[in-house]
């Protein structure tokens, strides 16, 4: 009976963080979005006060960028139920499944350093055109909204990174809600740069 | 079987510390946190309380020689005499220590991390390692603020509130716009990732992590308060953060989002084009109204669980109190505007903000009746944490009603930036948040520390506080009533010189009220070493706290789960125990409901 | 302790409400038409406001007064009509009087933003910067000059930043460091930030309103009262912020011709 109620308690403890860490990845999500509803009400605000408003064409190695990025969460998709089921196994038996999971892993983590390349390229691309952070209005946003999606892109990298680790290793653990977090948060930033890519073409 | 004896790596759950770093330093433990925050609160508090003490005795003195205070800058205090800009960089230091490290660390995230995860019946946060970042980072935002004292040019001059274009254009437009105002913009957003990483864990752990039976009616109304607290926080600091990126750019990398064209600071035509001063405006108090509530729902739930504890019966509904907390969090999203009646807003704007504003006085008025109302009929026990609650209330009735006149545009215009908002936000949400400190730590010291706090040096404590707040802030109102225009370093114009003995007086009492604090001080430092041992439940009171060790071990329950039977509101009841019956007791009670 | 507690906070209740009731640190004289609305409403709000205070800081006594470290172990009472009755008192009491000042008392707000000035108003510019301000008159023609920023030359007094040597509307300009304006008459202040932001502030005048920079707002006003008083800024500008200063001299008509002409030739 003892043993029997700890193991049931420490299930239910497993349980309950396995949660958590979803709640956190939606709240965190939800602190995201609040700051960048806060950028683009500024660009809203900002472009009513200024009468000498330029707009920008953005750099078209956007648009690879974007399907890049649409890419990475497919191929996220279909690392998904291999990951998973490779984690059930290991937990029940600790077994080694496919190695197909990790395969994709791998391939949206490279897919998502080519995202930030193409951005650091569209960069580099008005820069030549002489078009700095301080240059104007929309060259400033562009340049803000972008570093700081690549910055919150780089934490779901770390994340796929820490993942890919765990799964490479033979006998470490993995907890699902790690996982399943981590493409949470993915699936999100490629929402999030699709949602910036409009504003950014409606507005800048 | 495997599961239970296998290492528990899985968040909430890491194994005992070993060694002073990590007990002590770098600890995962929210208990630590929760101290590590309420020692940093306090620095920050007696910091402020110093600068406050300088300001007063600069208005009523302004040549006068303060000692020592060549020392803190040549520049700032030439002869030992302030200069201007230097009251108005204590002033801003004050305010910005106050709000951000007192009031949003004490309340919230020292008494919430300590206990939020107890009361819930968790072994710890949800994410014990983002919780030790979020003190560490905040950390990190405190010592790059208090660094502005020591570079040449002094802190900035340009308020807690930091309005562009003022705090954009850099030097010119005065001293400690350079690199304290850079320190400045980027110690508060690191301490808006640390409040966020604060907030998410909160709300997770809230969400997740409860005990068995432990419904989300059943959490202690601090519990809720904190949980309220953190949803709030984790908007706000998401929009603080980026306006403060947006200024530090301003000022660093030469954008213009603050900045509009044509200004001319010091001859200098700036170069800067477009930006928008209101923009600022709008963000910052988007999250500042917000932030008042961050500061006081804490200290709100804090007092009503030490009110039922007090009082020996339970709050006339405590629903009605969450709902109230509940609808001021949502109301307060929606009152930013308040502080730009005069701003050159659109007017119409002006109403559709004075309405949401009049109506939180609604909320606001409920719970103060439901306090209020639930000391009828009761056996009220005076302890410290007791009078500190008692006093709580009594100073937010009095920080509350003059809202009614700032809510209003007709009367802000006369009353805006005057000594009576002073008055206003002190008592509301400086005093009364700090009187929810104050009985939070007389309440809970005992199970923090093992140790009993002196109960008669307590009460020395309150009636100085309570009578020497009430002669600082009361004041305040009538200054600004006679028109006594706020943020001036000394008062020189001739419709203000009449005032000069209100001021005197004020003076006089915070210098008094200040040294009283050092009571509070000396007797937390001597009951932490010297003070009696402290039961297990020293206050007869109901919620998990009390049903564990003074001070818990590490995993707050040991292997015990618990389980969780009733709401923490069964005071007055016929229990085993006495007039009341523990969370976590399987007794039946007569009439529960 | 509870009695103690009680009779302290009476003390300070009632202390607090002696110079609200005596008026002793009070608003000064009104000299505006539009200032008794705003007088009235806070007048109101401070019966109403003053009311829930020692209504509120009283009950807090009494309650305290009687209910403390009582031994008998009864059942315990509680206030009739529980917590509905307060929500629903809360509702009554705090909902007639948000209605009454909220919505009654908009009316002074509207008399100063929501009637635009009439059409002869006196039209003057006020310009605030660190660390004074300056106003400008039309001249004879009615036409303020245009603002070249990068003119603007305080050793020459050219505190505006006018240039008559290519504008003619400017030349006529009248600038002067003190508002002057006839009493009864109607004043249309345009407001212009030079540097950061500051804020107008007559607390006889009832009238404060901010300056923002790059944001070209106005007020109008009309004062009634010939006299001189403070204009103090109440925007935090920087370090003299405390020492900036102008007056406002309200004039009779024919004084105010006076100084009108006598300035424009002083020019
Ligand atoms: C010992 C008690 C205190 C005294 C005597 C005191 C005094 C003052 C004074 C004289 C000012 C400057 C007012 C002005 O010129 O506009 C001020 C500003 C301020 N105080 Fe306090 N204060 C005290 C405690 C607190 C506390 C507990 C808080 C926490 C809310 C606080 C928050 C602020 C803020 C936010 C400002 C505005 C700063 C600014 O204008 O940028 N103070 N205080
Ligand atoms: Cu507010
Ligand atoms: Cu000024």
């Amino acid at each position: 009976m003892t043993t029997d109620g700890k193991a049931t308690a420490a299930a239910m403890n497993r349980s309950s963080a396995e949660e958590a860490a979803k709640s956190g990845i939606w709240v965190g999500i939800a602190a995201i979005t609040m700051t960048f509803a806060a950028f683009t009400s500024a660009i809203i605000v900002r472009e009513g006060t200024d009468t000498s408003w330029h707009h920008m064409t953005l750099p078209g190695v956007l648009y690879l960028n974007t399907l890049v990025l649409i890419a990475s969460s497919i191929t996220l998709e279909l690392s998904r139920r291999p990951v998973a089921a490779r984690i059930s196994r290991r937990e029940a038996a600790g077994q080694e499944g496919s190695r197909s999971g990790l395969l994709w892993l791998l391939v949206t983590l490279g897919l998502g350093l080519m995202f930030l390349a193409g951005q650091y390229a569209a960069w580099r691309e008005l820069a030549s055109q002489g078009l700095f952070l301080a240059t104007n209005p929309s060259s400033s946003f562009f340049y803000v909204l972008t570093a700081v999606h690549g910055v919150h892109l780089l934490g779901g990298l770390a994340a796929l990174g820490y993942l890919a680790g765990k799964l490479s290793m033979a006998g470490a653990r993995l907890r699902r809600s790690t996982a399943e977090a981590t493409s949470i948060y993915w699936h999100f930033m490629g929402g999030l740069w699709i949602y910036l890519l409009l504003v950014m073409r409606t507005r800048l | 079987m495997q599961e239970a004896s296998a290492p528990q790596a899985q968040q909430g759950h890491h194994g005992p510390p070993e060694g002073f770093i990590r007990k002590y330093v770098f600890s995962l433990d929210h208990k630590v946190i929760g101290k590590q925050y309420y020692g940093l609160a306090l620095v920050a508090v007696f910091i402020g309380m110093t600068l406050s003490w300088l300001m007063r005795y600069h208005l009523i003195y302004p040549n006068g020689k303060i000692f020592g205070l060549e020392l803190l800058s040549k520049v700032g205090a030439p002869g030992g005499v302030m200069t201007p800009e230097y009251y108005l960089s204590l002033m801003t230091m004050h305010g910005t220590l106050m709000v951000f490290f007192v009031l949003t660390n004490a309340p919230f995230a020292a008494f919430g991390n300590y206990f939020l995860p107890i009361q819930i019946g968790a072994e710890d946060m949800a994410f014990p390692r983002f919780n030790m970042m979020s003190f560490w980072v905040t950390l990190v935002a405190f010592l790059v603020l208090v660094t502005a004292f020591f570079i040449p040019d002094g802190p900035p001059i340009s308020g807690w509130t930091a309005y562009a274009p003022l705090s954009a254009v850099g030097t010119d437009a005065g001293p400690g716009l350079g690199w304290g105002q850079n320190l400045w913009g980027l110690s508060i957003a690191i301490f808006c990732v640390g409040s966020l990483l604060g907030s998410l864990n909160f709300i997770a752990t809230t969400l997740d992590l409860r005990a068995k039976g432990m419904t989300l009616m059943r959490m202690p109304l601090c519990t809720w308060a904190w949980f309220i607290t953190a949803c709030i926080s984790l908007l706000a600091f998401a929009v603080l953060l980026p306006a403060c990126l947006l200024l530090v750019l301003d000022r660093m990398a030469g954008t213009s989002f603050f900045i509009p064209a044509g200004l001319v600071v010091s001859d200098r035509l700036q170069a800067h084009a477009g930006g928008s001063p209101l923009l600022w405006q709008h963000l910052f108090w988007f999250f500042g109204h917000p932030e008042v509530y961050i500061a006081i729902l804490p200290a709100m739930g804090i007092v009503s669980h030490i009110l039922i504890n007090s009082i020996r019966r339970p709050l006339l509904s405590a629903k009605v109190i969450i709902y109230s907390m509940m609808s001021i969090g949502f109301l307060s999203y929606m009152v930013w505007g308040h502080h730009m009646f005069v701003s050159g807003m659109n007017p119409f704007s002006s109403l559709m903000f004075s309405f949401p504003t009049l109506t939180i006085t609604i909320p606001a008025t409920v719970m103060t009746l439901i306090w209020l109302g639930s000391l009828y009929g009761a056996r009220i026990r005076f302890t410290s944490a007791s009078l500190f609650a008692l006093g709580f209330i009594s100073m937010f009735v009095s920080g509350g009603v003059s809202g009614f006149f700032l809510a209003q545009p007709s009367i802000d215009i006369y009353l805006h930036a005057t000594y009576f908002v002073v008055g206003h936000f002190h008592m509301v949400m400086g005093v009364a948040a700090i009187f929810g400190v104050f009985a939070g730590t007389y309440f809970w010291f005992p199970k923090m520390t093992g140790r009993m706090m002196s109960e008669g040096l307590g009460k020395v404590h309150f009636w100085f506080t309570f009578i020497g707040t009430y002669c600082i802030f009361m004041p305040f109102h009538y200054l600004g009533l006679a028109g006594n225009v706020r943020r001036y370093s000394s008062f020189v114009d001739d419709f203000l010189l009449p005032l000069m003995p209100v001021h005197r007086f004020i003076t006089i009492a915070a210098l008094i009220t200040g040294a009283a604090q050092f009571i509070f001080l000396y007797n937390l430092i001597h009951s932490r070493f010297r003070g009696k041992v402290a039961p297990v439940n020293p206050w007869e009171a109901t919620s998990l706290e009390w049903t564990i060790p003074s001070p818990p071990p590490w995993n707050n329950f040991g292997d015990r789960h618990p389980v969780v039977y009733h709401d923490p509101h069964q005071y007055g009841v016929k229990g085993s125990l006495g007039d009341y019956v523990m969370q976590d007791s399987p007794e039946k009670i007569e009439n529960e409901s | 302790m509870g009695k103690f507690f009680a009779v302290v906070l009476t003390i300070i209740a009632l202390v607090s409400a002696v110079p609200i009731v005596m008026h002793t640190w009070w608003m000064p004289p009104d000299i505006s038409t539009h200032g008794h609305a705003i007088d009235e409403q806070l007048t109101d709000t401070m019966a109403e406001a003053g009311f829930s205070f020692l209504a509120a800081q009283l009950l807090l006594a009494l309650f305290v007064w009687k209910f403390s470290e009582r031994k008998d172990s009864g059942p315990i009472k509680s206030l009739p009509g529980g917590a509905k009755g307060l929500v629903i008192a809360a509702l009554i009491l705090v909902g007639t009087e948000m209605l009454a000042l909220g919505v009654l008392g908009q009316k002074a707000w509207a008399s100063v933003y929501f009637t635009p000035a009439s059409p002869n108003a006196l039209q003057v510019q006020a310009q605030a910067g660190q660390f004074a301000f300056y106003f400008r008159y039309p001249g004879a023609d009615g036409k303020f000059g245009a603002l070249h920023p990068d003119k603007i030359d305080e050793g020459n007094q050219n505190y505006f930043g006018l240039d008559p040597a290519n504008e003619v509307e400017a030349r006529d300009d009248i600038v002067s460091g003190e508002l002057a304006i006839p009493a009864n008459r109607e004043v249309l202040l345009l407001i212009h930030a030079k540097d950061v932001g500051h804020s107008f502030y007559v607390p006889e005048l009832r009238i404060q309103q901010d300056f923002v920079p790059g944001l070209d707002l106005s007020v109008h006003f009309t004062a009634t009262k010939v006299g001189r008083y403070e204009i103090v800024c109440t925007q935090l500008c920087g370090l003299g912020h405390y020492n900036m200063k102008a007056y406002l001299n309200v004039m009779s008509q024919e004084d105010f011709d006076k100084w009108l002409k006598q300035k424009a030739s002083e020019q």
